[in-house]
């Protein structure tokens, strides 16, 4: 098949970006959005050209490395599914894509699709933990804890902290990430001693790193690649008045 | 025992031994701990356990990784599970069990004592992960959950849906973040380790470069720590993320640490096969899938018919039919195997004939649907979106692929590697898994050395050894600076035109056909030739667009692959100097009349330990293996 890639080139971020365009000619629909970037770079360095910067690693939907905006949307039009899990077989022949990168205060930008995520880290060291040392640990049967209340404690659990809910919401807000990780400790017998703690030290870290705050648009839930649900933003501003 | 260092095995008897050895360990004063600089190479499994608990001790920790986030190491793609011998289950599971599966799994080429003590810990593992906020699997009544995996009878492994790796290390992750916070730990996101520093012998630093910049940096410290995860991303194609690599390892075999059984690569039955030029990874399909799927391929060879139009009585359920024992769930290896001997005598399905059913009919049909999407809803997904497919209505395709590496720098019982002060954790090293590794067994072993093992031998070593600090500008920094950035120059420079990947991918089908699921003399001498032709031409041909500072991805990639030839070679070697079949290595001259591996414990029961030769051929050296516990058998799975 045919495919236009509009993608966003910018060097790094002192200097100004623009879109290029590339034509992939005959690209088989089996392959993921990122191979076909691969099949460009190839091209581009043949050509003598810079290949194009982008995150990837596992490219199996679980790193959390990957992530841009395919046609205005974060890791692109399948839902539920990050970038490296695009197969070029959900678009038309022909086709344009428009490749750019998350877009915010919090994330600065490295190099054409590559942006700086490491303030995520330091949202988990400011709170996103239980405090325990190795060692400690009692036998992992003396908390029962109930299969349902484990099964959701898992489901916020599996946030890959990707980034595309901050990079699709208006107000760059990182509330989803931090509240699925109060979530998940937070329903779990284990991280009850520090909860309001936690909760209060992340929502806090979430500002100094200069994140926005949620105003409900819900973009978030509609792009998170593990389907984690806003109402556990909700949950969170509940959990902030423990 | 020519050339290998001292194993440093326990005496006594196996069971115990490691509690009698850490009671015995000299001990350091928390004090003098918080002026002693550790280097810990790694956020995976192995890396991330090891920096939370020597910070924790009160060591000053400096973290590197390549990622930009420790929480994207390898490891997060473990799927299947973890395991660990509680014996309470009434299927009768055991410490002693689980020890012995292990050694049995790995072929009998594994240190006992090492089996021993990780089915002794593994156990605490699963208090300490569950302590941590692990989401493990549980039942209604609100225990931990457990499943089967390959090579075993018992239900011993615990799980997180497919996600297991994922939430251990989330689990490691976030307790090395909270040392981050405490300011115990430096962490050093996107650096790649290019040299490791050596004074007098000993491992004191590393060399980096720092991947945004660009800037060479030199990291000193009284130990080093490489966690530093596989290799199987020599064949290109590998269920391994694309920027795994060996370089770190390599690195530090140049510099003197001996190489352990570099041939031995698990080649994992269960993956997403192939299809186009341009593919970039195989995707694993959690062998777990194999407690409920049924694998077949048509009777008939070159039957095109869909898996529907073929009736049951011309199906062969092959695993089932030639092992009855273990049926589906005979290990990885022989899975393998069988499923490549069929395809290649062509019963094979899909493109080119290259995959076997995996089907989940009967499953689906007894239990419902929803019981299996609650069990393997993740990989189902995953399955669908790579293949196009739906697996709960077409069975899926599956292929075997590599996947898990078992060689790795030879350490000792303590995990120190023939270099003073280098310890090498997790699947970096030459672990407990000997010539296979048993399912849901890397993960335990990863952990165990990071959480438990590492913290103790190094405090030991530590104690020990009186060192002082070393200061950048000591002459063996300034050394190591130099061949880095000579080695960086020489791939910007050489005015190629031929992109990295071309050669990564030629060097990687080369390597599958060599010294894959199996392996001959005459193809691993002519292997080892076409190897060093392709090396030559990538040092002359390569082209590496940009300069060394800022972003340089091509540039990354270019000095990986530059390792995985001299890898490659030894690999290659390895294997033909093994003269036997064990394991995951499957020499054709070394088979039995029924096709099964034969060993050959007269002349191999040891492991390779390769030292680097500057001005030739590598020298073989063997650390011979010894079994009182249990006594070597053939191992059958009929
Ligand atoms: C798809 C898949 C599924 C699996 N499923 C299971 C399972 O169900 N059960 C099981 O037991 N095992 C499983 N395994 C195996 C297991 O996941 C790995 O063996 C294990 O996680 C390896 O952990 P590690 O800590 O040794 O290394 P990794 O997790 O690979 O970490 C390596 C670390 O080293 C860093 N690094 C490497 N080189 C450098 C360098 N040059 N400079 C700086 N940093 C560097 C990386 O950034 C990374 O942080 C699976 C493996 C795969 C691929
Ligand atoms: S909440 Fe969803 S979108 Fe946000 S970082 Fe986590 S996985 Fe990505
Ligand atoms: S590359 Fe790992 S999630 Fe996409």
């Amino acid at each position: 098949m045919k495919l236009t890639l509009r993608i966003w080139r910018q060097q790094d971020r002192k200097q100004s970006g623009a879109y290029e365009e590339h034509v992939l000619e005959s690209v088989s629909p089996e392959l993921s959005l990122l191979e076909a970037l691969d099949q460009l770079n190839e091209q581009l360095i043949s050509d003598g050209q810079r290949p194009v910067s982008f995150e990837h690693d596992c490219r199996e939907g679980i790193c959390g490395s990957c992530g841009f905006l395919v046609n205005g949307q974060a890791h692109g039009p399948r839902t539920a599914t990050s970038v490296c899990q695009l197969y070029l077989r959900s678009f038309g022949d022909g086709e344009v894509l428009t490749l750019e990168p998350w877009r915010a205060t919090a994330f600065p930008l490295i190099q054409d699709l590559m942006v700086d995520r490491s303030s995520l880290d330091r949202l988990i060291a400011a709170g996103g933990y239980c405090s325990t040392g190795t060692g400690q640990a009692p036998d992992g049967n003396a908390l029962p804890i109930g299969r349902d209340q484990a099964t959701r404690a898992f489901d916020t659990a599996t946030c890959i902290g990707c980034g595309a809910c901050v990079a699709s919401c208006r107000n760059a807000s990182a509330s989803l990430f931090v509240a699925a990780k109060l979530a998940h400790l937070g329903q779990l017998p284990q991280g009850q001693p520090e909860r309001g703690k936690r909760s209060r030290a992340m929502q806090e870290r979430m500002q100094q790193e200069g994140f926005g705050s949620c105003s409900s648009n819900l973009e978030c839930e509609a792009v998170c690649p593990q389907e984690i649900s806003a109402d556990w933003i909700s949950w969170m501003n509940r959990e902030s008045r423990r | 025992m020519s050339g290998c260092p001292d194993p440093r095995l326990p005496g006594g008897p196996t069971a115990g031994a490691w509690q009698r050895c850490k009671e015995g360990f000299p001990l350091i004063s928390p004090v003098r701990k918080g002026q002693i600089d550790l280097l810990v190479v790694g956020t995976g499994l192995a890396g991330a356990s090891a920096a939370a608990t020597l910070a924790q001790q009160g060591y000053r920790v400096t973290v590197l990784t390549y990622h930009d986030s420790p929480r994207r190491a390898h490891s997060v793609a473990a799927q299947g599970g973890i395991n660990a011998a509680r014996p309470v289950a009434v299927d009768g599971d055991s410490i002693h069990r689980l020890f012995a599966d292990t050694l049995r799994g790995g072929d009998f080429r594994a240190r006992e004592a090492g089996c021993r003590r990780l089915a002794e810990i593994s156990s605490g593992i699963i208090d300490q992960c569950v302590a941590q906020g692990v989401p493990f699997a549980r039942e209604y009544g609100g225990s931990l959950a457990t499943r089967s995996f390959g090579g075993a009878l018992v239900s011993r492994t615990f799980y997180a849906r497919g996600q297991t790796g994922q939430q251990l290390l989330y689990g490691a992750y976030q307790a090395l973040m909270r040392q981050v916070e405490l300011g115990r730990v430096t962490l050093l996101p996107r650096h790649d380790l290019l040299e490791l520093i050596t004074v007098d012998g000993v491992a004191r630093g590393v060399v980096t470069r720092q991947t945004h910049t660009g800037e060479l940096e030199v990291h000193t410290a009284r130990a080093v720590l490489l966690c530093t995860g596989g290799y199987s991303n020599v064949y290109f194609l590998s269920t391994n993320a694309l920027k795994s690599n060996a370089s770190a390892i390599w690195r530090a075999h140049r510099k003197g640490a001996l190489f352990a059984n570099p041939c031995f690569t698990q080649i994992h039955p269960t993956c997403i096969p192939s299809g186009d030029a341009y593919q970039s990874k195989l995707t694993l399909m959690s062998e777990s899938l194999r407690n409920d799927g049924r694998i077949w391929l048509p009777k008939q060879a070159g039957d095109n018919r869909t898996a529907h139009e073929i009736p049951e009585q011309e199906r062969d359920y092959f695993l089932e039919r030639m092992y009855p024992t273990y049926g589906n769930m005979t290990p990885r290896d022989v899975a393998s195997r069988r499923a490549r001997e069929l395809c290649n005598a062509g019963h094979g399905v899909g493109p080119g004939g290259r995959s076997v059913y995996l089907d989940l009919t009967d499953a689906i049909k007894t239990e419902g649907r929803d019981a299996i999407a609650a069990r393997y809803g993740n990989l189902m997904t995953m399955y669908e979106r790579i293949s196009g497919d739906d697996p709960y209505r077409t069975p899926m395709r599956i292929y075997p692929a590599p996947h898990y590496t078992m060689g790795g720098l030879w350490v000792d019982y303590q995990l120190m590697s023939s270099i003073p002060g280098l310890f090498v954790l997790g699947e970096a090293n030459y672990s407990e898994h000997g010539a296979n590794r048993l399912g849901a067994s890397a993960l335990m072993q990863g952990l165990a050395d990071g959480y438990f093992i590492a913290p103790a031998t190094v405090t030991a070593w530590l104690a020990g050894t009186p060192g002082s600090d070393l200061t950048s500008d000591h002459p063996a920094c300034r050394e190591a600076l130099n061949s880095a950035r000579a080695r960086i120059g020489q791939l910007l420079d050489n005015g190629g035109h031929r992109p990295v990947d071309v050669f990564h991918r030629e060097l990687g089908a080369l390597m599958i056909d060599r010294c894959g699921i199996s392996r001959h003399a005459e193809g691993l001498r002519d292997g080892l030739q076409r190897v060093a032709q392709l090396e030559a031409q990538f040092q002359n041909e390569v082209r590496v667009p940009g300069g060394p500072e800022g972003p340089n991805p091509e540039l990354e990639k270019a000095l990986r692959v530059n390792d995985f030839f001299g890898l490659a070679q030894l690999m290659l070697r390895d294997a033909l100097a093994r003269e036997e079949s064990c394991g995951a290595h499957f020499r054709e001259e070394h088979q039995s009349a029924e096709g099964e591996a034969q060993r050959d414990d007269v002349n191999f029961a040891h492991i390779a330990a390769w030292e680097f030769n500057d001005y030739g051929d590598p020298i073989r050296h063997q650390e011979p293996l010894q079994f009182t516990d249990l006594q070597p058998t053939t191992r059958s799975y009929r």
